[in-house]
């Protein structure tokens, strides 16, 4: 970051909107023929995930290059800083959705269904259907549900601790002690990778499915679109883990180390609202 | 919009400045007033689009019987109406007057993240081209209404899918955008600009930025869900698997009702920057304007069952909504009296944009009027469904958003293109929209009391003069927004030169750069007195 710039830097013309833009409707034309059965969609999906991953390579490359090459002033640093906490400030919002989603269901029109105040009439239509949670509701039997006191609670342990190695590393890089940084990270990517592990894990020996019911669609959706992050974050930390390598931040420069630690933090938090309201209660 | 011409065989030339011309200006840029334009373009296009199926409509609609399409095809007429002129016409509109405005007004020279903002502009291409190639796919475009309500959105052909696609792509836009003109504001402002200094349009752009943050997300779940219950077995929509067909209307109203807001306080920003010009009077009560915008904003939050009166809900939830809805008509209400206060012994002038903002100020209050009628729940039972509510959000969104829009062009095209437009031509586009507006919605005010319930290709005998009347004003209306084409195009090849400020009572720092303004504005930023 270069102090003797003393203009906002403004970037020259960029053909990356348009990969942008050729990408997602590769994978959105793509993916509407997949889901209906039409064989062009697959390819047409491969071509857009290519043009998506050359896409956020190449410009993310090019933004790297254009701060190490000090374009990028305090004002511009600070857009930068906007700009991440409100992009995950609409990840929130997604979730939220999501979890109104959950709390409507098993609140609302849980009782509704089972007529437990017999407001609803609800009884004449599923004679034998109570208001328990979970369930996968009055016409399919629920295989069964996930416990919380065996690996999802070591997973939350393990995104804790991932919580605190990456502040370890970010407290070893104001200090400028290189090994800490390292050290930190590289545990903080494995802590990520082995709550994935232990993920993959508990889908595959899971009893229920996400079409079973209620249950099956609002655990797999927010636990998957978790995990989803997860391996997004992951992949963010292991880049800025060769970005340290290569030398790109100092103490007291390294926005994009900052972004992507605020991230994980985000991810962190998203887990124990799914470990409280989705596993526990 | 500069007078660079494009030359084809200049795709890849560089002028002295260092930027490409021809096809590459457009497709690379990274500048805000070549992209507001692009969006204007698009907006245009689209509205003229989503307007000739609105023609399709009311030809239908024009006797009682079955004419000239199938009910099927009618349903897919007016469920793409309302996605392409609430996502392809209005939201870009609006979007392309914050990209050309803002930076200008705030003495930047470009919005925070300019590549990104040309992203948010292209990606309304792929999003265009899934909505209206899904007309030519078997089963036709979706036709379930552009709220897309399971159990029928469920059931619903592939166009529904890439439907859902392109709203998650416009999306997509959207927050991006509203990110890049919240960063904006908020750091690239001149130095002596501080936030209560800042323009109302600025003030009503950066509220809406919020609001499409919080809101669009919430959309992309409620759509991801209608997806996965369409192809992947879940039960979030559908009984049997103890899921509810009403979740998918709360989730979606909750993004849906301050997306109605996003779509008008922009429109209240034009407003408030055309009246006192007009008026040459400053802004009545420049505080409370900036108050109630954010109240209305905070309020549209916790509004949106008054969209589902009828599903069965409780009557506490229902009377909850119904007041929190009325509360909304307050700051409102303090709006419509600001600009009339505004207006109050002012030295008035009526030019085509005063013209429009007069007309919207009268015509929104009407249609906040009828949704006030619409807000009282026992009335809404009745009209929940029948063309009172076409009038409602017609009055709000035509008479409100797409007149301002109007507005806003003739007021500030001399700054794009340099040129004055034809008044008298805006003067005639005006009139023939006001009144051909009136006569199409007005009646439907009645067929709604009277019963006529929304989305239907046939009706009752009783019903007959009435839709008469409106198809016969939906004609005027159409063909009046082709003299706007007209006139627009007129302005651009040429027209009386403007000079930095056209308009005598108008203030604001982009009045200060010359007209056309320049590719690059306040490169240095401008000191404020």
């Amino acid at each position: 970051m270069s102090q003797n710039t003393k203009n906002y830097y403004l970037p020259a013309p960029s053909f990356w909107p348009l990969i942008a833009s050729i990408a997602l409707f590769l994978l959105a034309g793509g993916f509407s023929m997949v889901l209906n059965k039409i064989a062009l969609g697959k390819p047409l999906m491969i071509a857009g995930g290519l043009t998506l991953a050359y896409l956020l390579f190449g410009w993310f490359s090019e933004v790297v290059k254009e701060s190490i090459s000090n374009f990028y002033n305090k004002q511009v640093d600070k857009s930068f800083r906007w700009g991440m906490g409100w992009f995950i400030f609409s990840e929130v919002m997604f979730f939220f959705g999501f979890f109104g989603a959950l709390f409507y269901a098993r609140n609302v029109s849980l009782h509704w269904l089972a007529d437990t105040h017999g407001l609803t009439g609800a009884h004449m239509v599923w004679q034998n259907f109570t208001a328990t949670w979970p369930t996968a509701g009055p016409s399919l039997k629920l295989e069964g549900s996930m416990k919380p006191w065996g690996l999802p609670a070591i997973n939350t342990l393990l995104l804790l601790s991932s919580g605190v190695t990456l502040t370890w590393a970010h407290w070893g890089l104001m200090k400028n002690n290189r090994k800490q940084i390292i050290i930190g990270l590289m545990l903080t990517i494995a802590l990520g990778v082995l709550f994935l592990a232990f993920q993959a894990t508990e889908y595959a020996e899971a009893p229920f499915t996400i079409k079973s019911g209620i249950y099956g669609a609002t655990f797999y959706m927010l636990t998957g679109f978790h995990g989803l992050h997860v391996t997004m974050g992951a992949i963010m930390l292991t880049i800025i883990l060769f970005r340290v390598l290569k030398g790109h931040f100092d103490s007291h420069n390294h926005f994009g180390f900052e972004a992507v630690a605020w991230y994980w933090h985000f991810v962190d938090v998203v887990w124990l609202f799914l470990f409280i309201f989705v596993y526990w209660l | 919009m500069s007078t660079t011409t494009a030359t084809h065989h200049d795709d890849h030339a560089h002028d002295s400045h260092g930027h490409p011309t021809g096809l590459m200006r457009w497709v690379k840029s990274t500048n805000h007033k070549d992209i507001g334009t692009m969006y204007l373009w698009f907006s245009f296009t689209m509205f003229l689009f989503a307007g000739a199926l609105a023609m399709l409509i009311r030809l239908e609609l024009f006797q009682p019987g079955l004419q000239f399409v199938q009910p099927e095809t009618f349903n897919q007429l007016t469920t793409l109406h309302g996605l392409i002129m609430i996502f392809g016409a209005i939201m870009p509109a609006f979007v392309g007057f914050a990209n050309w405005q803002v930076p200008l007004m705030i003495g930047a020279p470009d919005m925070a993240f300019p590549r990104l903002n040309n992203m948010s502009f292209w990606l309304l291409i792929p999003a265009a081209i899934l909505l209206l190639s899904s007309f030519f796919v078997p089963g036709g475009a979706a036709a379930g209404g552009w709220t897309m309500y399971p159990p029928l959105s469920v059931q619903g052909g592939m166009s529904v899918d890439m439907s859902v696609f392109a709203l998650h792509i416009l999306g997509v836009s959207s927050i991006v955008g509203s990110i890049n003109i919240i960063t904006t504001i908020f750091n690239m402002r001149a130095p002596g600009m501080t936030l209560m200094k800042m323009p109302m349009f600025v003030w009503t752009w950066l509220i809406t930025a919020y609001l499409l943050i919080a809101a669009m997300p919430v959309l992309a779940g409620a759509l991801t869900m209608l997806i996965t219950d369409r192809h992947f077995g879940t039960h979030f929509f559908n009984a049997a698997g103890g899921g509810d067909p009403v979740l998918f209307q709360h989730v979606f109203w909750f993004f849906g009702h301050p997306e109605v807001y996003i779509m008008i306080l922009p429109a209240f920003g034009i407003l408030s920057t055309i009246i006192p010009t007009f008026a040459r009077k400053p802004l009545f009560g420049y505080a409370s304007m900036v108050y109630a915008t954010a109240a209305i904003a905070v309020l549209s939050f916790v509004v949106w069952a008054h969209h589902m009166f009828t599903t069965g809900m409780p009557v506490a939830g229902q009377l909850f909504f119904m007041y929190s809805t009325m509360l909304i008509s307050i700051p409102t209400g303090v709006k419509v009296f600001n600009w009339l206060a505004t207006m109050w012994k002012g030295s008035m002038t009526f030019e085509t944009p005063m013209l429009f903002a007069v007309a919207v100020v009268f015509l929104f209050t009407i249609g906040g009027f009828s949704g006030l009628v619409c807000a009282i729940l026992p009335v809404d039972i009745q009209l929940q469904d029948t063309y009172y509510v076409v009038a409602h959000f017609h009055y709000v969104l035509f008479s409100g958003a797409a007149m301002s829009i109007m507005g806003g062009v003739y007021y500030w095209i001399p700054k794009w293109t340099g040129h004055m437009y034809d008044e008298t031509l805006g003067k005639w586009h005006f009139w023939l929209t006001t009144i051909a507006f009136n006569i199409t919605f007005f009646p439907m005010h009645f067929t709604g009391l009277a019963g006529m319930p929304r989305r239907i290709p046939d009706y009752s005998q009783q019903f007959a003069e009435f839709n008469m009347i409106s198809s016969l004003g939906a004609f005027a209306l159409g063909l009046s927004q082709l003299l706007f084409l007209y006139v627009v195009i007129k302005c651009i090849r040429g027209g009386a030169k403007a000079g930095n400020s056209p308009w005598e009572g108008a203030h604001g720092l982009e009045w200060t750069v010359p007209s056309p303004a320049p590719f690059h504005t306040f490169e240095t930023p401008p000191v404020l007195k």
